[in-house]
């Protein structure tokens, strides 16, 4: 770097503080490409968020509320069926859009598109691009989450002041169930249809039993522990709790943020290592 | 130290140009322009001393050492699977080696991965564009990954699409574009950081005749800047075209290691007499063929007579009566010293 | 045929054939390859297709159906939730199979695999193609629909013999929708057209009373989802399920004739100005 003269103003850094940019900031920059992408499909994600939350809310909450409601409201706490299904539908569109976000993209990164070799080649290491992945798909559902709460509002399903809390949960759910999904696609090398049984033997069956469209304790105790183990549960409680005052031990409602946590957490770990394995191979 | 350089051709301050008498003159500072250091001065800026890779039981890589000086423009030569790859993938620092030791600008790979990365452009086997970002934001994506700014990043991703050739097609989608568009804009996206050192694996495979010339050019301007290429190529003519040095590796072992015109010189004769005379009697004329020329080979649908002065020795082969179906005399290449050391063709 | 009459060569009794270069009488071969190609296919993805209704039927019959209790019938009696769910459900997964089959499946086969041009090189036409692959998706429809029927047999939603007419019926369904389908698929280009098929799928699935009666919606509502073709199957099959039919009975099925005609005619001609131009 001695002679530098006009003609060479454009230049980049040297590569010590691109390695010391990318060293701090390295997640940061794999999620702006995420979110560059999808900026490319931003439409279908609008209309998604716009569309889903009014189609369901209006159908369950409305519709099939009609049903439901005329048969008394004990069964639901003393609340209309609305704001029952309210923040369960809006942690179990969390909890889907993080299983689209955390399967197929991850599996184009790695195998089909091969997207995630090319950062790789940058200073960047594997767990900074689980990282930035993450951050994006956090962001998209935070912002998802959002809307679908003002839709609930609109619904007039949430009425307690504390609802607004609800974004985070379902936004916390999505990552407790996608951070450990999102390991679990990192490690498969042949695709034989794993994700259509995901979704069809896992988030369908959760979506069913967790408690999502009656209380759990009307099903039989035979099927009642799908809901115990299901993220979609411990969310939709938590959101009920913030959305409409739903009355529980202080002790389930901690346990609840604590099992959602442990599995994003879990996730989180198992993803980086995977990541690392994988990519380091 | 470090030489300022430009990417766009036709620049004016290029300090360090290699002409043609250093590329084909052999032996390595032989001749040097008068400006240029002499060999032994430039740093070195890749070491390897008995690197090892193996997965489970196989050495895919069984303890190669070599160096390459600033600014060399360095060659692994070798068929599939000779372990070319793996060794470009611990010099990027994206896999870890079983043994040995590496060092990049100084530095070891495995526990400075992003400071290595950071000093180096790659241009991997398989590209791994992002399909769904245009062509010029690939490009302003990536140089993110080095922390560049966009300020940087507009005029740069311009000017290195110029040099790609892909000036018009900024905004097309990736998978719109050929294959050898696909692998220049690669190239333009692993010299987004201004790399001293560009790692290239097999960058002509599956191209066409005219796609792999421009790429050649696009390198050898390249290689003009004083940008240390590293490339693998199971082609002999590109490692004779882009390489001052290289190493002939087979089974993870380096068979040779020289300039192309010194490895011709020590494993093959001048020229080389190739004579077909149909498939099932290649193998049962070349009894008759003995002690033409200072080597015979037998191929399956060729015989090949190695030999100082190939016109002399085809008459000798029409003075014994052989009617070959066809014949050639042409100079040895890369092709006879491979097969001279590991008795099979780079491509089969 | 006279011996004087010379013998036409194969292609030129293909060219004066009715929709001659179209179609080669041969969607046979299509079906092997496809009923081949599903012998490599993960067997446990098949049969999930098959598992979604009857988690639904579970979910919101035995669930929500304690909640509900019974509801009124198509035939004016009292059923209980569950088997008022259940025809609904029944349609909605023909539906569902028939759509996927033929626009996904249909667009990754034509856009990434690049089977049909494959297939177009030989003598097969772009309407065996089409035939072929439309039965494939009837016939994956025809063994769900059974045992979809049998699941609900077991939980004793049945009640008269005339139920058992679901499984054809849904199979006329699934064939309206296939039609359909693949005439839309003609047209669309990326993956991001095919998430709009998406956004008309769910609010049928939604409001075609399946989950609550019509009833609950004001008049001009109740206009816009009689339009909607999944509410004519939700209506048959719920007929059929108690045997109590009524005059609107053929048009649901008239319904789904028109419809299955017109995706027909709809896809050929997207065929033959795509493929032969």
């Amino acid at each position: 770097m001695t002679d530098g003269t006009a003609r060479e103003a454009l230049r980049a850094h040297s590569p010590d503080i691109a390695a010391a940019r990318a060293r701090r900031w390295g997640a940061f920059y794999y999620a702006e490409q995420v979110l560059r992408v999808m900026k490319g499909y931003g439409w279908s994600i609008i209309m998604y968020s716009v569309g889903h939350p009014v189609a369901y809310l209006f159908a369950m909450g409305v519709g099939l509320a009609t049903l439901v409601d005329a048969q008394g409201a004990e069964a639901f706490g003393g609340v209309g069926y609305v704001t029952f299904v309210g923040p369960a539908l809006l942690v179990s569109a969390s909890v889907m859009t993080a299983t689209n976000e955390f399967t197929f993209p991850v599996m184009d990164g790695f195998k089909w598109r091969r997207t995630y070799y090319g950062p790789h080649a940058s200073p960047l290491t594997p767990q900074q691009i689980a990282a930035g992945h993450i951050m994006a798909v956090t962001l998209r559902l935070l912002l998802q989450s959002a809307v679908y709460f003002a839709a609930v509002v609109l619904f007039g399903a949430a009425p307690g002041g504390w609802g607004w809390a609800t974004i985070l949960v379902a936004t916390l759910a999505g990552l407790s169930f996608g951070l450990p999904l999102m390991a679990y696609s990192a490690s498969i090398t042949e695709d034989k249809g794993q994700f259509a049984l995901v979704m069809r033997f896992i988030v369908m069956p959760l979506f069913l039993f967790s408690g999502t469209f009656f209380p759990l304790d009307s099903l039989p105790l035979a099927v009642r522990w799908v809901g115990w183990i299901s993220p979609i549960w411990h969310g939709t409680e938590l959101g009920r709790v913030f959305s409409y005052g739903y009355q529980q031990p202080p002790l389930l409602t901690v346990l609840h943020a604590v099992v959602l946590v442990a599995l994003a957490v879990l996730g989180w770990f198992l993803t980086r290592r995977q990541f690392a394995a994988r990519m380091g191979k | 130290m470090e030489v300022p350089f430009h990417l766009p051709a036709g620049s004016t301050s290029l300090r360090r140009v290699h002409n043609k008498a250093t590329m084909s003159s052999g032996a390595t500072g032989a001749v040097q322009p008068a400006d240029e250091p002499p060999t032994e001065a430039r740093p070195t800026v890749i070491t390897a001393e008995n690197l090892t890779k193996t997965y489970g039981d196989v050495a895919a890589v069984d303890g190669i050492s070599f160096s390459v000086p600033a600014g060399e423009s360095f060659g692994l030569l070798g068929p599939n699977g000779a372990g070319k790859s793996t060794t470009m993938k611990m010099i990027g620092g994206v896999t870890r080696r079983t043994s040995g030791a590496l060092h990049i600008m100084g530095l070891d790979p495995d526990s400075h991965g992003p400071e290595v990365r950071a000093h180096l452009g790659v241009v991997p086997q398989q590209d791994n564009l992002d399909e769904e970002l245009r062509v010029r934001d690939n490009l302003l994506v990536y140089g993110r990954y080095f922390g560049l700014p966009m300020s940087y990043l507009k005029p740069k991703a311009d000017e290195l699409l110029e040099f790609a050739q892909l000036t018009d097609k900024a905004k097309s989608k990736v998978d719109a574009l050929s294959g050898g568009m696909k692998r220049r804009l690669t190239i333009a996206r692993s010299l987004i950081n201004e790399p001293r050192i560009l790692l290239l694996d097999e960058p002509t495979t599956g191209l066409d005749p005219q796609a792999r010339h421009i790429l050649w050019d696009r390198l050898f301007r390249l290689k003009e800047q004083g940008v240390t290429l590293i490339l693998t190529t199971h082609y002999m003519d590109e490692a004779e075209q882009l390489c001052d040095r290289l190493i002939v590796v087979d089974k993870g072992r380096i068979m040779a290691e020289g300039s192309p015109a010194q490895l011709i010189r020590e494993h093959s004769t001048r020229e080389v007499v190739e004579l077909r005379f149909g498939s099932e009697r290649n193998t049962t004329i070349a009894s008759e063929l003995q002690g033409i020329g200072e080597r015979l080979e037998v191929l399956p649908d060729r015989v090949l007579i190695y030999a100082h002065d190939g016109e002399s020795a085809l008459e000798q082969v029409a003075s014994r009566g052989l009617r070959p179906l066809t014949s050639l005399v042409r100079r040895s290449s890369l092709e006879d010293v491979f097969l001279r050391l590991t008795g099979r063709s780079l491509v089969d | 045929m006279s011996a004087g009459l010379p013998v036409k060569s194969a292609p030129d009794q293909a060219r004066s054939r009715t929709f001659g270069p179209l179609y080669s009488r041969n969607a046979r071969a299509v079906i092997s390859r496809g009923l081949l190609a599903t012998r490599s296919t993960n067997w446990l993805v098949m049969l999930s297709g098959f598992f979604e209704p009857v988690l639904f039927l579970i979910s919101m019959g035995v669930g929500l159906g304690a909640i509900v209790g019974s509801v009124q019938g198509p035939g004016g009696g009292e059923i209980s939730y569950a088997a008022y769910i259940a025809p609904a459900l029944l349609a909605v997964s023909a539906m569902n199979g028939a759509v996927y089959d033929s626009t996904w499946n249909v667009f990754f086969k034509m856009n990434f695999a690049k089977l049909y041009q494959g297939m177009l090189y030989t003598s097969l036409g772009p309407l065996d193609v089409a035939l072929g692959e439309i039965f494939l998706a009837l016939l994956r429809g025809l063994l769900y629909a059974m045992g979809f029927t049998a699941v609900m047999g077991v939980m004793g939603l049945i009640t008269t013999p005339w139920a058992l007419l679901m499984v054809p019926a849904s199979v006329l369904i699934a064939f309206g929708f296939a039609s359909i389908g693949m005439g839309i698929t003609s047209f669309l280009k990326t993956f991001q057209q095919m998430d709009w098929v998406n956004f008309v799928m769910l609010p049928m699935f939604l409001f075609s009373a399946t989950f609550y009666p019509l009833s609950v919606y004001p008049q001009p509502i109740q206009w816009l989802i009689q339009a909607m073709p999944l509410w004519h199957g939700v209506e048959l099959l719920r007929q059929i399920s108690v045997g109590a039919f009524t005059a609107a009975t053929p048009v649901h099925i008239g319904h789904y004739l028109v419809m299955t005609a017109a995706g027909m005619l709809l896809t050929t001609l997207r065929l033959r100005q795509l493929f032969l131009k």
